[in-house]
Protein backbone atom coordinates (compact mmCIF):
# COMPACT_ATOMS: atom_id res chain seq x y z
CA UNK A 1 0.00 0.00 0.00
CA UNK A 2 1.36 3.13 -0.83
CA UNK A 3 0.01 6.59 -1.29
CA UNK A 4 0.88 9.09 -4.06
CA UNK A 5 3.05 9.10 -6.85
CA UNK A 6 6.57 8.62 -6.80
CA UNK A 7 8.70 11.71 -7.87
CA UNK A 8 12.59 11.10 -8.17
CA UNK A 9 12.36 7.50 -6.87
CA UNK A 10 11.21 9.53 -3.65
CA UNK A 11 7.39 8.98 -2.42
CA UNK A 12 7.37 12.09 -0.98
CA UNK A 13 3.23 12.02 0.00
CA UNK A 14 3.00 8.38 1.22
CA UNK A 15 6.42 9.39 3.45
CA UNK A 16 4.36 12.30 4.83
CA UNK A 17 1.07 11.03 5.23
CA UNK A 18 2.51 8.00 7.20
CA UNK A 19 4.65 9.97 9.05
CA UNK A 20 1.52 12.27 10.04
CA UNK A 21 -0.56 9.23 10.77
CA UNK A 22 2.22 8.30 13.74
CA UNK A 23 2.36 12.09 14.94
CA UNK A 24 -1.29 11.72 15.60
CA UNK A 25 -1.19 8.22 16.70
CA UNK A 26 1.23 9.20 19.24
CA UNK A 27 0.04 12.18 21.00
CA UNK A 28 -3.44 10.09 21.55
CA UNK A 29 -1.37 7.25 23.10
CA UNK A 30 0.30 9.30 25.07
CA UNK A 31 -2.24 11.65 26.56
CA UNK A 32 -4.12 8.20 27.23
CA UNK A 33 -0.97 6.73 28.85
CA UNK A 34 -0.99 9.75 31.89
CA UNK A 35 -3.74 8.67 32.55
CA UNK A 36 -3.53 5.09 32.12
CA UNK A 37 -0.45 5.25 34.24
CA UNK A 38 -2.22 7.36 36.93
CA UNK A 39 -5.35 4.97 37.15
CA UNK A 40 -3.55 1.53 37.55
CA UNK A 41 -0.86 2.83 39.66
CA UNK A 42 -3.52 4.02 41.43
CA UNK A 43 -5.55 0.81 41.80
CA UNK A 44 -2.51 -0.81 42.72
CA UNK A 45 -2.35 1.35 45.38
CA UNK A 46 -6.01 0.93 46.28
CA UNK A 47 -7.11 4.48 45.55
CA UNK A 48 -9.58 5.22 42.58
CA UNK A 49 -7.29 7.66 40.62
CA UNK A 50 -8.88 10.41 38.23
CA UNK A 51 -12.45 10.11 38.45
CA UNK A 52 -13.67 13.82 38.23
CA UNK A 53 -12.83 15.10 34.17
CA UNK A 54 -15.33 13.25 31.90
CA UNK A 55 -16.95 9.34 32.21
CA UNK A 56 -14.32 7.50 34.55
CA UNK A 57 -12.03 10.32 34.42
CA UNK A 58 -11.37 10.13 30.58
CA UNK A 59 -10.49 13.82 29.79
CA UNK A 60 -8.04 13.82 32.33
CA UNK A 61 -5.17 13.95 30.29
CA UNK A 62 -6.15 15.91 27.77
CA UNK A 63 -7.40 18.45 30.52
CA UNK A 64 -3.88 18.31 31.42
CA UNK A 65 -2.43 19.33 28.20
CA UNK A 66 -4.35 22.36 28.21
CA UNK A 67 -3.84 23.33 31.17
CA UNK A 68 0.25 22.90 29.86
CA UNK A 69 -0.11 25.02 27.28
CA UNK A 70 -1.87 27.85 28.69
CA UNK A 71 0.56 28.22 31.45
CA UNK A 72 3.47 30.67 31.36
CA UNK A 73 6.66 29.37 29.98
CA UNK A 74 9.84 30.57 32.53
CA UNK A 75 13.61 30.37 31.77
CA UNK A 76 15.97 31.57 34.82
CA UNK A 77 17.76 34.70 33.96
CA UNK A 78 21.39 32.50 34.90
CA UNK A 79 20.50 29.63 32.31
CA UNK A 80 22.65 29.10 29.69
CA UNK A 81 19.99 30.26 26.91
CA UNK A 82 20.50 28.82 23.74
CA UNK A 83 21.35 25.36 25.41
CA UNK A 84 18.51 25.70 27.89
CA UNK A 85 16.00 26.67 24.78
CA UNK A 86 17.40 23.60 22.38
CA UNK A 87 17.11 20.73 24.91
CA UNK A 88 13.77 19.73 24.66
CA UNK A 89 14.34 19.35 21.23
CA UNK A 90 17.43 17.55 21.25
CA UNK A 91 15.18 15.03 23.61
CA UNK A 92 12.12 14.40 21.88
CA UNK A 93 13.13 14.16 18.41
CA UNK A 94 15.59 11.16 18.66
CA UNK A 95 12.92 9.24 20.48
CA UNK A 96 10.39 10.49 17.55
CA UNK A 97 12.67 8.86 15.13
CA UNK A 98 12.98 5.67 16.83
CA UNK A 99 8.87 5.22 15.75
CA UNK A 100 10.13 5.71 12.25
CA UNK A 101 11.22 2.64 11.48
CA UNK A 102 8.83 0.16 14.02
CA UNK A 103 7.08 -2.15 12.01
CA UNK A 104 3.38 -1.92 13.78
CA UNK A 105 1.81 -4.29 10.82
CA UNK A 106 3.57 -6.46 8.49
CA UNK A 107 5.51 -3.81 5.99
CA UNK A 108 3.67 -1.10 8.07
CA UNK A 109 6.02 1.75 9.73
CA UNK A 110 6.45 4.73 8.03
CA UNK A 111 9.81 3.05 6.19
CA UNK A 112 11.32 -0.41 7.32
CA UNK A 113 15.37 0.59 7.16
CA UNK A 114 17.61 -2.28 6.21
CA UNK A 115 19.56 -1.62 10.13
CA UNK A 116 16.46 -1.20 11.89
CA UNK A 117 17.67 -2.11 15.20
CA UNK A 118 21.84 -0.37 14.47
CA UNK A 119 19.11 2.80 13.91
CA UNK A 120 16.76 2.63 16.73
CA UNK A 121 20.29 2.37 19.27
CA UNK A 122 22.02 5.23 17.43
CA UNK A 123 19.26 7.84 18.02
CA UNK A 124 18.67 6.56 21.46
CA UNK A 125 22.43 7.91 22.23
CA UNK A 126 21.40 10.98 20.83
CA UNK A 127 19.02 11.35 23.21
CA UNK A 128 21.45 11.53 26.02
CA UNK A 129 23.02 14.36 25.01
CA UNK A 130 19.52 15.97 25.17
CA UNK A 131 19.04 14.96 29.00
CA UNK A 132 22.84 16.46 29.64
CA UNK A 133 22.19 19.76 27.57
CA UNK A 134 19.19 20.28 30.23
CA UNK A 135 21.11 19.38 33.19
CA UNK A 136 23.97 21.82 32.14
CA UNK A 137 21.88 24.75 30.57
CA UNK A 138 19.47 24.98 33.41
CA UNK A 139 21.92 26.58 36.10
CA UNK A 140 21.25 24.91 38.57
CA UNK A 141 22.85 22.09 40.90
CA UNK A 142 19.81 19.63 40.74
CA UNK A 143 19.61 20.11 37.13
CA UNK A 144 23.17 19.62 36.85
CA UNK A 145 23.24 16.59 39.00
CA UNK A 146 20.06 15.07 38.23
CA UNK A 147 21.71 15.65 34.30
CA UNK A 148 25.00 13.58 35.38
CA UNK A 149 23.23 10.85 36.74
CA UNK A 150 20.53 10.30 34.41
CA UNK A 151 24.04 10.74 31.47
CA UNK A 152 26.07 7.98 34.03
CA UNK A 153 22.76 5.71 33.66
CA UNK A 154 21.59 5.67 30.55
CA UNK A 155 25.34 5.04 29.09
CA UNK A 156 25.77 2.58 31.40
CA UNK A 157 22.95 0.43 30.96
CA UNK A 158 22.92 1.14 27.56
CA UNK A 159 25.44 -1.85 26.79
CA UNK A 160 23.78 -4.77 28.33
CA UNK A 161 20.83 -3.52 26.14
CA UNK A 162 22.74 -3.75 23.18
CA UNK A 163 24.31 -7.19 23.86
CA UNK A 164 20.90 -8.88 25.08
CA UNK A 165 19.35 -7.89 21.87
CA UNK A 166 22.00 -8.51 19.78
CA UNK A 167 21.72 -12.58 20.76
CA UNK A 168 18.47 -12.27 19.41
CA UNK A 169 19.97 -10.84 15.92
CA UNK A 170 22.54 -13.32 16.07
CA UNK A 171 19.41 -15.92 16.20
CA UNK A 172 17.72 -14.29 13.52
CA UNK A 173 20.93 -13.55 11.22
CA UNK A 174 19.29 -9.60 10.66
CA UNK A 175 18.96 -6.47 12.23
CA UNK A 176 16.14 -5.56 10.32
CA UNK A 177 12.99 -5.13 12.50
CA UNK A 178 10.11 -6.48 9.80
CA UNK A 179 12.03 -9.46 9.20
CA UNK A 180 13.28 -10.41 12.28
CA UNK A 181 9.46 -10.31 12.94
CA UNK A 182 8.55 -12.53 9.98
CA UNK A 183 11.20 -15.16 11.44
CA UNK A 184 8.21 -15.73 14.85
CA UNK A 185 5.32 -17.25 12.72
CA UNK A 186 5.74 -20.61 15.00
CA UNK A 187 8.05 -19.78 17.94
CA UNK A 188 8.58 -15.82 19.71
CA UNK A 189 12.43 -15.40 20.62
CA UNK A 190 11.46 -15.05 24.29
CA UNK A 191 10.82 -18.61 24.62
CA UNK A 192 13.90 -19.14 23.00
CA UNK A 193 16.34 -16.24 24.72
CA UNK A 194 14.12 -15.49 28.15
CA UNK A 195 17.24 -14.50 29.57
CA UNK A 196 18.08 -12.00 26.96
CA UNK A 197 14.53 -10.68 27.41
CA UNK A 198 14.78 -10.03 31.28
CA UNK A 199 17.86 -8.04 30.34
CA UNK A 200 16.39 -6.04 28.07
CA UNK A 201 13.40 -5.47 30.26
CA UNK A 202 15.60 -4.28 33.21
CA UNK A 203 17.88 -2.37 30.77
CA UNK A 204 14.31 -0.73 29.35
CA UNK A 205 13.55 0.64 32.94
CA UNK A 206 16.75 1.86 33.22
CA UNK A 207 17.46 4.13 29.91
CA UNK A 208 13.38 5.14 30.20
CA UNK A 209 13.90 6.38 34.05
CA UNK A 210 11.23 4.16 34.65
CA UNK A 211 11.34 2.97 38.83
CA UNK A 212 13.09 1.25 40.24
CA UNK A 213 15.54 3.17 38.66
CA UNK A 214 14.41 6.67 38.47
CA UNK A 215 17.23 8.11 40.82
CA UNK A 216 18.12 10.96 37.98
CA UNK A 217 14.34 12.06 38.36
CA UNK A 218 13.48 11.22 41.81
CA UNK A 219 10.68 14.29 43.22
CA UNK A 220 12.05 13.68 46.89
CA UNK A 221 15.76 13.38 46.15
CA UNK A 222 16.74 16.23 43.12
CA UNK A 223 13.16 17.59 42.82
CA UNK A 224 12.67 16.30 39.49
CA UNK A 225 16.20 16.21 37.97
CA UNK A 226 17.37 17.34 34.96
CA UNK A 227 13.96 19.37 33.96
CA UNK A 228 13.74 21.15 37.21
CA UNK A 229 13.65 24.32 35.94
CA UNK A 230 11.34 23.88 33.06
CA UNK A 231 7.65 24.52 32.98
CA UNK A 232 4.35 24.38 30.95
CA UNK A 233 5.29 23.12 27.64
CA UNK A 234 8.84 23.12 27.72
CA UNK A 235 8.31 20.50 30.97
CA UNK A 236 5.62 18.46 29.00
CA UNK A 237 8.47 18.45 25.90
CA UNK A 238 10.08 16.04 28.30
CA UNK A 239 6.70 14.57 29.34
CA UNK A 240 5.82 13.68 26.21
CA UNK A 241 10.05 12.02 24.83
CA UNK A 242 9.04 10.06 28.05
CA UNK A 243 6.01 8.33 27.36
CA UNK A 244 6.64 8.17 23.50
CA UNK A 245 9.77 6.33 24.74
CA UNK A 246 7.41 4.05 26.70
CA UNK A 247 5.26 3.19 24.11
CA UNK A 248 7.90 3.19 21.23
CA UNK A 249 10.51 0.60 23.03
CA UNK A 250 7.35 -1.60 24.18
CA UNK A 251 6.44 -2.05 20.71
CA UNK A 252 10.29 -2.46 19.72
CA UNK A 253 10.38 -5.36 22.45
CA UNK A 254 7.41 -6.46 21.30
CA UNK A 255 8.47 -7.11 18.26
CA UNK A 256 11.67 -8.33 18.56
CA UNK A 257 10.83 -11.15 21.47
CA UNK A 258 7.24 -11.22 21.30
CA UNK A 259 6.72 -11.73 17.80
CA UNK A 260 5.55 -8.31 16.95
CA UNK A 261 2.46 -8.67 14.48
CA UNK A 262 3.30 -12.65 13.23
CA UNK A 263 3.05 -14.47 16.30
CA UNK A 264 0.58 -16.90 16.36
CA UNK A 265 -1.84 -16.24 13.66
CA UNK A 266 0.90 -15.67 10.97
CA UNK A 267 0.95 -13.14 7.82
CA UNK A 268 -2.22 -13.83 6.29
CA UNK A 269 -4.37 -12.32 8.36
CA UNK A 270 -5.23 -9.32 7.71
CA UNK A 271 -3.78 -5.79 8.50
CA UNK A 272 -6.25 -5.05 11.12
CA UNK A 273 -5.76 -7.90 13.23
CA UNK A 274 -1.93 -7.51 12.98
CA UNK A 275 -1.87 -4.06 14.63
CA UNK A 276 -4.84 -5.82 17.14
CA UNK A 277 -1.56 -8.09 18.11
CA UNK A 278 1.02 -5.13 17.95
CA UNK A 279 -1.34 -3.07 20.30
CA UNK A 280 -1.89 -6.06 22.87
CA UNK A 281 1.44 -7.37 23.16
CA UNK A 282 3.19 -3.72 23.58
CA UNK A 283 -0.15 -2.78 26.38
CA UNK A 284 1.31 -6.13 28.03
CA UNK A 285 4.63 -4.55 28.16
CA UNK A 286 3.60 -0.96 29.64
CA UNK A 287 1.22 -2.90 31.79
CA UNK A 288 4.50 -4.66 33.29
CA UNK A 289 6.58 -1.62 33.52
CA UNK A 290 3.79 -0.16 35.88
CA UNK A 291 3.49 -3.07 37.78
CA UNK A 292 6.80 -2.89 38.70
CA UNK A 293 6.70 1.11 39.05
CA UNK A 294 4.21 0.14 41.35
CA UNK A 295 6.00 -3.07 43.58
CA UNK A 296 9.59 -2.02 43.50
CA UNK A 297 11.27 0.69 46.28
CA UNK A 298 13.72 2.89 44.48
CA UNK A 299 17.73 1.70 44.62
CA UNK A 300 20.17 4.25 45.68
CA UNK A 301 22.62 5.33 42.82
CA UNK A 302 25.60 3.28 43.96
CA UNK A 303 23.25 -0.10 43.60
CA UNK A 304 22.22 0.63 40.59
CA UNK A 305 25.50 1.83 38.76
CA UNK A 306 26.81 -1.50 40.43
CA UNK A 307 24.33 -3.86 39.48
CA UNK A 308 24.87 -3.10 35.77
CA UNK A 309 28.55 -3.02 35.66
CA UNK A 310 28.99 -6.11 38.26
CA UNK A 311 26.01 -8.21 36.99
CA UNK A 312 24.20 -7.30 33.82
CA UNK A 313 27.18 -6.68 31.54
CA UNK A 314 28.51 -10.23 32.72
CA UNK A 315 25.69 -12.19 32.24
CA UNK A 316 24.90 -10.32 28.71
CA UNK A 317 28.47 -11.11 27.18
CA UNK A 318 28.06 -14.95 28.60
CA UNK A 319 25.11 -14.96 26.87
CA UNK A 320 26.09 -13.88 23.93
CA UNK A 321 29.22 -16.37 23.95
CA UNK A 322 26.94 -19.12 24.56
CA UNK A 323 24.51 -18.16 21.21
CA UNK A 324 27.27 -17.86 19.19
CA UNK A 325 28.71 -20.96 20.42
CA UNK A 326 25.70 -22.76 20.02
CA UNK A 327 24.76 -21.21 16.28
CA UNK A 328 28.67 -22.39 15.55
CA UNK A 329 28.51 -25.60 16.40
CA UNK A 330 24.73 -26.15 14.71
CA UNK A 331 23.72 -27.49 18.35
CA UNK A 332 19.97 -27.44 18.60
CA UNK A 333 18.44 -24.44 19.71
CA UNK A 334 16.04 -26.19 22.44
CA UNK A 335 18.86 -26.69 24.45
CA UNK A 336 20.16 -23.43 23.90
CA UNK A 337 16.47 -22.57 25.38
CA UNK A 338 17.01 -24.72 28.54
CA UNK A 339 19.97 -23.02 29.25
CA UNK A 340 18.52 -19.89 28.67
CA UNK A 341 15.84 -20.73 30.68
CA UNK A 342 18.09 -21.59 33.72
CA UNK A 343 19.78 -19.14 33.44
CA UNK A 344 16.61 -16.31 33.67
CA UNK A 345 15.26 -18.40 36.26
CA UNK A 346 18.56 -18.00 38.38
CA UNK A 347 18.77 -14.49 37.90
CA UNK A 348 15.53 -13.76 38.48
CA UNK A 349 15.40 -15.72 42.00
CA UNK A 350 18.80 -13.84 43.29
CA UNK A 351 16.88 -10.84 42.30
CA UNK A 352 13.89 -12.01 44.60
CA UNK A 353 15.88 -12.73 47.19
CA UNK A 354 18.07 -9.76 47.47
CA UNK A 355 15.13 -7.68 47.10
CA UNK A 356 13.56 -9.64 50.03
CA UNK A 357 16.80 -9.50 51.69
CA UNK A 358 16.23 -7.32 55.42
CA UNK A 359 17.98 -4.33 54.62
CA UNK A 360 20.35 -2.19 57.07
CA UNK A 361 18.33 0.49 57.54
CA UNK A 362 15.45 -2.25 58.94
CA UNK A 363 18.14 -2.59 61.65
CA UNK A 364 18.33 0.83 62.36
CA UNK A 365 14.41 1.83 62.99
CA UNK A 366 14.22 -1.48 64.77
CA UNK A 367 17.14 0.33 66.89
CA UNK A 368 15.15 3.71 67.34
CA UNK A 369 11.81 1.47 68.32
CA UNK A 370 13.79 0.74 71.27
CA UNK A 371 14.33 4.21 72.03
CA UNK A 372 12.47 5.26 75.16
CA UNK A 373 10.26 8.73 74.62
CA UNK A 374 10.29 10.41 77.61
CA UNK A 375 8.12 14.26 78.14
CA UNK B 1 11.79 1.18 -1.18
CA UNK B 2 15.08 2.77 -2.48
CA UNK B 3 17.96 3.64 -0.42
CA UNK B 4 17.01 7.53 -1.00
CA UNK B 5 13.59 6.62 -0.24
CA UNK B 6 14.20 5.43 3.16
CA UNK B 7 16.77 7.29 4.57
CA UNK B 8 14.66 10.75 2.76
CA UNK B 9 11.89 9.37 5.40
CA UNK B 10 14.76 9.57 8.46
CA UNK B 11 15.10 13.33 7.03
CA UNK B 12 11.47 13.92 6.95
CA UNK B 13 10.97 12.44 10.58
CA UNK B 14 13.60 14.61 11.93
CA UNK B 15 11.98 17.74 10.64
CA UNK B 16 8.26 16.91 11.42
CA UNK B 17 9.61 16.62 14.93
CA UNK B 18 11.38 19.72 15.29
CA UNK B 19 8.24 21.46 13.68
CA UNK B 20 6.32 18.85 16.48
CA UNK B 21 8.24 20.72 19.22
CA UNK B 22 8.32 24.31 17.65
CA UNK B 23 4.32 24.38 17.24
CA UNK B 24 3.96 23.55 20.50
CA UNK B 25 6.36 26.07 21.86
CA UNK B 26 5.37 28.96 19.81
CA UNK B 27 1.47 28.31 20.63
CA UNK B 28 2.61 28.39 24.33
CA UNK B 29 3.75 31.69 23.58
CA UNK B 30 0.96 32.86 22.12
CA UNK B 31 -1.70 31.36 24.57
CA UNK B 32 -0.15 31.82 27.80
CA UNK B 33 0.88 34.37 30.04
CA UNK B 34 3.87 35.96 29.32
CA UNK B 35 5.04 38.53 32.66
CA UNK B 36 9.01 39.37 33.11
CA UNK B 37 9.50 39.45 36.95
CA UNK B 38 13.07 39.83 38.58
CA UNK B 39 11.41 36.92 41.27
CA UNK B 40 10.14 34.53 38.64
CA UNK B 41 13.89 33.98 37.29
CA UNK B 42 15.88 33.03 40.33
CA UNK B 43 16.73 29.27 40.01
CA UNK B 44 15.24 27.16 41.93
CA UNK B 45 16.75 25.90 45.17
CA UNK B 46 13.54 24.39 47.22
CA UNK B 47 12.36 28.20 48.06
CA UNK B 48 15.07 29.45 49.63
CA UNK B 49 17.87 32.19 47.92
CA UNK B 50 20.13 30.49 46.01
CA UNK B 51 23.93 30.31 47.36
CA UNK B 52 27.53 29.96 46.15
CA UNK B 53 27.78 28.90 42.07
CA UNK B 54 24.95 27.92 39.94
CA UNK B 55 27.41 25.64 38.06
CA UNK B 56 28.89 23.35 40.55
CA UNK B 57 31.44 20.83 40.28
CA UNK B 58 30.64 17.31 39.88
CA UNK B 59 32.20 14.44 40.65
CA UNK B 60 35.51 12.74 38.81
CA UNK B 61 33.73 8.99 39.06
CA UNK B 62 30.98 10.01 36.31
CA UNK B 63 34.43 10.93 34.18
CA UNK B 64 35.81 7.42 34.74
CA UNK B 65 32.13 5.40 34.11
CA UNK B 66 32.12 7.64 30.90
CA UNK B 67 35.63 6.10 30.12
CA UNK B 68 34.68 2.99 30.83
CA UNK B 69 31.44 2.98 28.43
CA UNK B 70 33.47 3.93 25.68
CA UNK B 71 35.58 1.10 26.11
CA UNK B 72 32.24 -1.33 25.16
CA UNK B 73 30.40 0.73 23.14
CA UNK B 74 33.39 0.69 20.61
CA UNK B 75 33.08 -3.09 21.40
CA UNK B 76 29.53 -3.58 20.60
CA UNK B 77 30.20 -1.50 17.46
CA UNK B 78 32.39 -4.25 16.23
CA UNK B 79 30.02 -6.62 17.67
CA UNK B 80 26.88 -5.80 15.19
CA UNK B 81 28.52 -6.68 11.68
CA UNK B 82 29.99 -9.93 13.61
CA UNK B 83 26.54 -11.17 14.95
CA UNK B 84 24.81 -10.97 11.93
CA UNK B 85 27.22 -12.50 9.39
CA UNK B 86 29.40 -14.62 11.65
CA UNK B 87 28.39 -17.91 10.44
CA UNK B 88 29.18 -17.16 6.88
CA UNK B 89 32.27 -15.75 7.48
CA UNK B 90 35.36 -18.00 7.02
CA UNK B 91 36.27 -20.65 9.92
CA UNK B 92 37.12 -19.63 13.57
CA UNK B 93 35.28 -16.26 13.22
CA UNK B 94 33.41 -17.26 16.11
CA UNK B 95 36.81 -18.16 18.36
CA UNK B 96 38.59 -14.83 17.29
CA UNK B 97 35.58 -12.99 18.94
CA UNK B 98 35.42 -14.87 21.95
CA UNK B 99 39.38 -13.64 22.12
CA UNK B 100 38.49 -9.94 21.59
CA UNK B 101 35.19 -10.25 24.64
CA UNK B 102 37.88 -12.17 26.73
CA UNK B 103 40.87 -9.01 26.03
CA UNK B 104 38.09 -6.40 27.16
CA UNK B 105 36.51 -8.63 30.21
CA UNK B 106 40.45 -8.42 31.07
CA UNK B 107 39.94 -4.50 30.97
CA UNK B 108 36.57 -4.54 32.88
CA UNK B 109 38.69 -6.96 35.75
CA UNK B 110 41.47 -4.40 35.73
CA UNK B 111 38.92 -1.89 36.50
CA UNK B 112 37.05 -3.70 38.82
CA UNK B 113 39.99 -4.17 40.94
CA UNK B 114 41.21 -0.95 40.74
CA UNK B 115 37.67 -0.49 42.48
CA UNK B 116 36.53 2.05 39.43
CA UNK B 117 32.82 0.33 39.93
CA UNK B 118 32.90 1.08 43.86
CA UNK B 119 31.06 4.31 44.15
CA UNK B 120 33.31 6.30 46.60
Amino acid sequence: MSFGDAFFGISWLDIIIRTLIVVIAMTVVVIYLTYGERKVVARFQMRLGPTRTGPAGLLQGVADALKLVVKEDLRPRNADRWVFEFAPYATFVPVFLVLLTLPFAENWGVRNLALGMFFVFAVLGLNIVGVLMAGFGSGNKYALLGGVRAAAQMISYEIPLVVALLTVAMLAGTLDLNLIASLQGDRPFILVQPLAFVIFFIALLSELHRAPFDIPVAESEIVGGYFVEYSGIRWSMFQLAEYAALWGFSIFGSVIFLGGWNFPFGSEVGVGLQLALTLIKSTLMILLIFWVRATMPRLRMDQLMSFCWKVLIEISFVLLLITGFFLYYNWPQEILALVNWGGALLLLTVIFIRTRRKSEAEDLVGTYKNIEVTE
Amino acid sequence: MSFYDTWSAVFIALIAGVILVGTALIGARLLGPFAREQGKSISYECGMLPTGKNWTQVHVRYYLFAIMFLIFDVETIFIFPWAVRFLDLPSHAFWYMVFFVLILSGALFYAWRKKVLEWR
